[in-house]
């Protein structure tokens, strides 16, 4: 598929209503890595997610993939750029999985959203690689939390995209899921040479499936790099004000993050 | 089946059985009726529409009764019936509210305080001139549709508390200015309370003449953007991420949906609730997909009125009640099913 993007955030800056949210933010996402962004909540990450995909416009700084400022693209042509696999909350219950796979294709089809021939073989294609083929006439109000998770990213994989956002994809779901959700984003990095830039919580999960990780407190960047080198004891109890200890994982070199039982609390306070 | 054939999100059954349903409907609005016309002479009225057949046996009373009365009567509560089920469909999807319906958030009201202040200023009674008549009530329509949504919008979401208080406070106010003008206009009293509540107040071709060029174009415009309907059901923000540009689709929404509402009120007047249950039954029987969704919803619009427009006529006849008190008493029940249910889960 496509090969050779560059996503790449120049001094990225937000404000709602006068207050920053994003300050001074540069990051760089090539195709086939996967970019983790980690964080307290209200750290921001949602809030680059959304202005990478275009629905807030930075107060100061660009976003460009090859160098193509994409404040100029309409929604259309930015949909060809990137897709984003947003929480699944509030979905239509009635839409049949089928049906909201093949919405991803939305920015390839006609205005009238008359799917062609190429349409149906991408979706039944993605179906197949997100192992959603047996519930492809279920409604998706009948399936679990899990199930709707990966619609909605077989969803942004149809619309064959060079660069996926995912906004913490793995939020509430049970370890299989999640373990299944990132397996998939994964395979079709390696397949496919997606960029990825994957907002989430779970740090063990960040060590394990991202190539590098980018830390991010109170809108600024605090940390950029490899998992090994931005997961160490020191960045993350400044960045959480939370005691951790920090394990090596059994087979992999990727850090284990857990937080010491005994930890004092009176900083989480101070932090949240 | 492969479980992943395409599904075809256009299948002939829904459309097959909601015309046969039109049809039956359309005779039997026509064939009933104070005058009582043979059924074989109503058959040859009705086949002489397509075939060419003599009629020279046939009083010609009766043919005026069929062609110049009864059937543009038909016809026209046939197109408000589809206008206000597809404008309620696309309504509904636009405010993803379930209960967005033209008359409960106002719009229709607002339709008819902007046709009444049309007629007030002079009642036209060339074709032109009634053709202002929907321009007028587009203008009501527009106007409180953007006022309900500036009130009833909470952030981002338009929660149904907010939407029907709006509707219903901006729709009273919209109703109570109707009623002054048309109380000062006294000759025509009667008719304007008849009109208020939903009934037709003119006869022959020429409000069918009036309304079929907005109603028709209203409806190609809500079914052209029907796809983008089922964009918006995951919200605007992943409509725009789908690459939809949401703010020009929601006014294109909002315009079509407006005038087809505008036209169908400013000839049959206030008729509520065929909007909210004409797309939810729809809903439920054949899914939520837009592009089948709009055009089975105005069958089903123009079918409901035709039986809710014949029950009028016939329950207290001689007298003939307007059409939206039979709406509003099969309607309102209906309404407030819908909200207990709503309260509990999302029911679309």
């Amino acid at each position: 598929m496509q090969v050779g993007v560059t996503l790449s955030l120049r001094s990225i800056r937000v404000a709602y209503n006068g207050k920053a949210v994003l300050k001074d933010v540069s990051l760089q996402i090539r195709s086939g890595e996967v970019l983790a962004l980690v964080g307290p909540n209200g750290a921001g990450k949602t809030t680059l997610i959304r202005t990478v995909s275009g629905i807030l416009t930075p107060t100061r700084g660009t976003v460009r993939v090859n160098e193509r400022d994409l404040g100029e693209l309409s929604p259309v042509e930015r949909a060809k750029f990137m897709a984003v696999v947003p929480q699944a909350r509030q979905l239509p219950p009635t839409f049949t999985v089928y049906q909201t796979v093949m919405l991803g294709r939305t920015p390839h089809m006609g205005w009238l959203g008359f799917p062609r021939k190429e349409d149906e073989e991408i979706v039944h294609q993605v179906l197949v690689r997100t192992q959603l083929e047996a519930l492809a006439h279920r409604r998706i109000g009948e399936l679990s939390g899990g199930e709707q998770q990966r619609v909605l990213l077989a969803r942004a994989l149809a619309q064959n995209t060079p660069i996926l956002l995912l906004d913490e994809p793995t939020a509430h779901l049970d370890l299989h899921h999640q373990a299944l959700i990132l397996k998939l984003m994964q395979q079709t990095v390696q397949e496919c040479g997606l960029a990825v830039l994957l907002a989430i919580h779970d740090l063990n999960l960040v060590s394990l499936y991202a190539d590098r990780v980018a830390l991010l407190v109170d809108g600024r960047l605090q940390r950029e790099g490899h998992p090994a080198q931005v997961l160490t004891k020191k960045e993350i109890e400044r960045a959480y004000g939370i005691e951790v200890d920090l394990l090596e994982h059994p087979r992999l070199s990727a850090p284990l993050i857990i937080p010491k039982s005994n930890a004092s609390t009176e900083r989480i306070a101070y932090v949240t | 089946m492969r479980a992943t054939s395409p599904a075809p999100f256009w299948s002939a059954r829904p459309y097959l059985l909601n015309g046969l349903a039109l049809s039956f409907a359309l005779f039997f609005s026509v064939a009933v009726g104070a005058v009582w016309i043979p059924p074989q002479i109503m058959v040859r009225l009705l086949a002489v529409l397509v075939l060419p057949l003599d009629l020279s046996d046939v009083p010609t009373a009766y043919q005026t009764i069929v062609h110049g009365v009864r059937l543009p009567h038909a016809i026209l509560m046939a197109l408000t019936g589809a206008a206000l089920g597809s404008s309620g469909a696309a309504y509904q999807g636009l405010f993803r509210n379930p209960l967005a319906d033209p008359y409960l958030i106002g719009v229709a009201s607002g339709a008819g305080l902007g046709a009444v202040i049309a007629l007030a200023l002079r009642w036209p009674s060339t074709l032109g001139g009634w053709m202002i008549v929907p321009l007028a009530a587009f203008g009501g329509a527009l106007l409180t549709v953007f006022i309900v949504y500036r009130l009833a919008k909470v952030n981002q979401s338009l929660p149904t508390t907010t939407l029907i208080l709006a509707g219903v406070a901006v729709s009273s106010f919209a109703t109570a200015l109707t009623s002054f003008i048309m109380l000062r206009s006294r000759d025509e009293l009667h008719r304007a309370l008849s009109w208020l509540l939903g009934g037709s107040t003119m006869n022959g071709w020429t409000p069918v003449w009036a309304a079929f060029p907005y109603i028709l174009s209203g409806f190609l415009v809500l079914w052209s953007l029907s796809h983008t309907l089922n964009v918006l059901q995951f919200g605007e923000e992943q409509a725009q991420q789908l690459g939809i540009a949401v703010e020009r689709a929601k006014l294109g929404l909002i315009l079509a949906a407006s005038l087809t509402t505008a036209a169908a009120v400013s000839f049959s007047g206030l008729i509520g609730f065929i909007g909210l249950i004409v797309p939810h039954t729809m809903r439920l029987l054949w899914g939520a997909d837009y592009r089948q969704l709009l055009p089975l919803s105005a069958l089903g619009g123009a079918c409901a009125l035709l039986l809710a427009d014949l029950l009028a006529r016939v329950a207290l006849a001689p007298q003939v009640l307007p059409v939206g008190v039979v709406t509003a008493l099969a309607g309102a029940p209906f309404f407030l099913w819908l909200l207990r249910r709503a309260k509990n889960e999302l029911v679309w």
